[in-house]
């Protein structure tokens, strides 16, 4: 936040960051979880922290919410420094994976906790937490205790326990892994109806790509303690900036290719004795040399082989999935020896047919070779 | 599928087994029970004639009932007082990282294998160099110092096995460390706190050696107040105060079991 901006005027108000990290790093014992992030998360945005196990983002989840004491930066919650402050005076919501529901209290005095901590009053209190359990259907269960609620049923309450307080910011721990698959898809509906309509600065910590990918307004991916990336969920799976981002999120085609020449907006390069001209939307493009190029399966064609601007590829399987088929090409230029393209159902070919892939002139990209897997 | 007669008599056999292990365990004490109804003056067994009399007999010596009432008073104060320390010892040994944390756990569970007469020997010699009188207190001293490690070890699983988010949930709704640790902490620990608590009282109430070196005629607990009895007299007193005794346990732990309703408070999930 740039301090000429003078404070507390309307409009200035509505702009403003709901939450702000300004060069915020966590190392435990000379470990580093989180190397030096910034990020600036709107108001009623719903940003999601994904990435794979022990890529910082519940590191960084724990800060926000104050449960760990960053070792460097400032974190900023309406525009308030709370580096410093503890975690009951940040007022903020959150939802653990497993729900942590106060097991010696009953629904209502779940939900209550966070009223009777400010003193509200009994009338108020009843008032608000009858309304809260409205939200989330679950008028009738206000007596009952957390062990007799099924999971989905408990991590309501816990939503409700979260939002009666009307906190700044909605944090959610991993929410759904706790869940079966049908819930989970109910929940995350009915989590993101409330959220949009309460309009709820919302961090969302997961490893769930699809979760991530239709749930979030904006996608942080995160590896190795680093925001790789940040965009909308769009930008995210159409334009990976990095080898990572594109494999982690969704399904990629990787080829080993050799960058020839590029200019500002194309590139020319050979995959095997393809050779091939390709305009990406990169932000940056490796140097020429060895690179890896990124399709996604969806955007590769198939066609005859021995086609000029065709790569060279033998399918090896067909896997009818009822409205597609998924076919595995043994293609030699592929990092692994293998690509994945998705066909309708009647198009499935015999393994053993040699087929080619053509790619479209926009939407691969080209990642330095040597950049990193995980 | 039907059971061969081999499985019938390998049945029995298993049944016949575990009574004999059980009734085994319980021999000790169900020899004394009988004794303790034995008409005649001589501990013998097996009884020839059956009589209360012992136990009138038991009530009547002045030094049991002393006894029970010190027993039951250093046992309460006792364990009162080495749950909030031991409480607070596990509470620091869980929650803080600090150089000397070894060294204050060895400490803390050194009773274990200093002997209890070697404790009662101790603080006898300690209290005689700083004239102390032999008061109440100084059997109540010792009896901390034995079972301090047991509460430090049951009050540091309970908290080892103490899920740290609800108290984060908790703090994330405003509530300050004194509120999380009044409304959320203690009465989550509160069935390890009871048995710890509990496990220190029966301890207390059942030790004799290093009490033997610091109780005087006033202070004497039972088990010191029976052993000086059946130095003197031969007769089965004795084992009507055991009956009483294991009465006297019983009944604690059934309190306890009534009042806290263990049961309940520890399903938590």
């Amino acid at each position: 936040m740039s301090s000429e901006i003078p404070r507390n005027t309307p409009q200035d108000s509505r702009q403003h960051p709901a939450v702000q990290i300004d060069g915020v790093a966590k190392s435990f014992s000379g470990t580093v979880a989180l190397e030096p992030v910034w990020l600036k998360i709107r108001r009623g945005e719903f940003l999601t922290l994904l990435g794979p196990s022990g890529c910082g983002k519940t590191t960084l989840l724990n800060l926000i919410a104050g449960f760990l004491e960053a070792d460097e930066g400032e974190l900023f919650i309406n525009r308030d420094l709370v580096t410093q402050v503890p975690p009951h005076q940040r007022e903020i919501g959150i939802v653990f994976q497993n729900y942590a529901l106060f097991p010696h209290m009953n629904v209502a005095q779940n939900v209550a906790y966070g009223l009777r901590t400010r003193r509200v009053s009994k009338a108020e209190t009843a008032e608000r937490v009858r309304e809260a359990l409205a939200l989330v259907k679950l008028e009738d269960f206000a007596d009952r205790r957390p062990r007799q609620l099924s999971g989905g049923q408990q991590q309501r309450v816990a939503l409700a326990r979260a939002l009666v307080i009307r906190p700044r910011v909605l944090l959610l721990d991993e929410p759904f892994s706790a869940l079966d698959r049908n819930l989970r898809t109910a929940m995350q509906v009915e989590l993101k109806e409330i959220q949009s309509r309460l309009g709820l600065t919302t961090v969302f910590v997961t490893h769930d790509q699809s979760e991530a990918l239709s749930m979030s307004d904006r996608i942080a991916v995160m590896s190795r303690g680093r925001i790789r990336q940040i965009g909308t969920p769009t930008e995210i799976y159409d334009q990976p900036q990095s080898r990572f981002v594109s494999t982690f999120v969704g399904d990629a085609n990787l080829f080993s290719a050799t960058l020839r020449e590029k200019t500002t907006a194309d590139a020319i390069l050979e995959v095997g004795s393809t050779r091939l001209t390709l305009s990406t939307y990169q932000v940056d493009m490796p140097a020429p040399g060895p690179v890896t190029l990124f399709v996604r399966p969806e955007q590769c064609v198939l066609t005859d082989s021995g086609k000029p601007d065709a790569i060279p590829a033998t399918v090896a399987l067909s896997v009818y999935q009822g409205s597609y088929a998924e076919l595995h090409l043994d293609c030699p230029s592929a990092e692994g020896g293998r690509v994945m393209l998705r066909v309708p159902a009647s198009q499935a070919l015999p393994a053993g047919a040699s087929v080619g892939i053509a790619l479209p002139q926009r939407g691969p990209a080209i990642y330095a070779r040597e950049d990193d897997i995980a | 599928m039907k059971k061969t007669i081999l499985d019938h008599a390998l049945d029995w056999a298993g049944r016949i087994l575990l009574t004999a292990i059980l009734c085994f365990v319980l021999l000790p004490f169900i020899v004394v029970l009988i004794a303790s109804f034995n008409e005649s003056a001589i501990l013998t067994f097996p009884p020839k004639g059956w009589s209360f009399r012992w136990y009138a007999n038991a009530f009547e010596y002045r030094d049991f009932g002393e006894g029970l009432v010190n027993s039951l008073m250093i046992a309460a104060i006792g364990a009162t007082i080495a749950l909030i320390a031991g409480s607070g010892f596990a509470y620091v040994l869980n929650r803080y990282d600090f150089a000397l944390k070894s060294l204050l756990n060895g400490v803390l569970m050194s009773p274990l294998i200093i002997p209890n007469f070697t404790i009662g020997l101790g603080l006898l010699i300690l209290s005689a160099a700083a004239s102390l009188p032999r008061s109440v207190w100084l059997v109540v001293a010792v009896h901390v110092i034995i079972v301090l490690p047991f509460v430090v070890r049951s009050v540091y699983v309970s908290l080892q096995n103490f899920e740290r988010r609800y108290e984060q949930a908790a703090e994330s709704l405003g509530a300050g460390p004194v509120h999380v640790l009044l409304t959320i902490t203690l009465p989550l620990l509160l069935p390890g706190l009871v048995s710890g608590g509990l496990f220190a009282a029966i301890l207390s109430f059942n030790e004799f050696t290093a009490s033997l070196f610091v109780v005087n005629q006033r202070t004497q607990t039972l088990p010191v107040a029976m052993y000086n009895y059946v130095r003197e007299y031969a007769d089965p007193t004795l084992a009507a105060v055991s009956v009483i005794y294991v009465a006297v346990v019983a009944v604690m732990l059934l309190l306890v079991h009534k009042f806290f309703r263990l049961e309940k408070v520890l399903n938590v999930e």
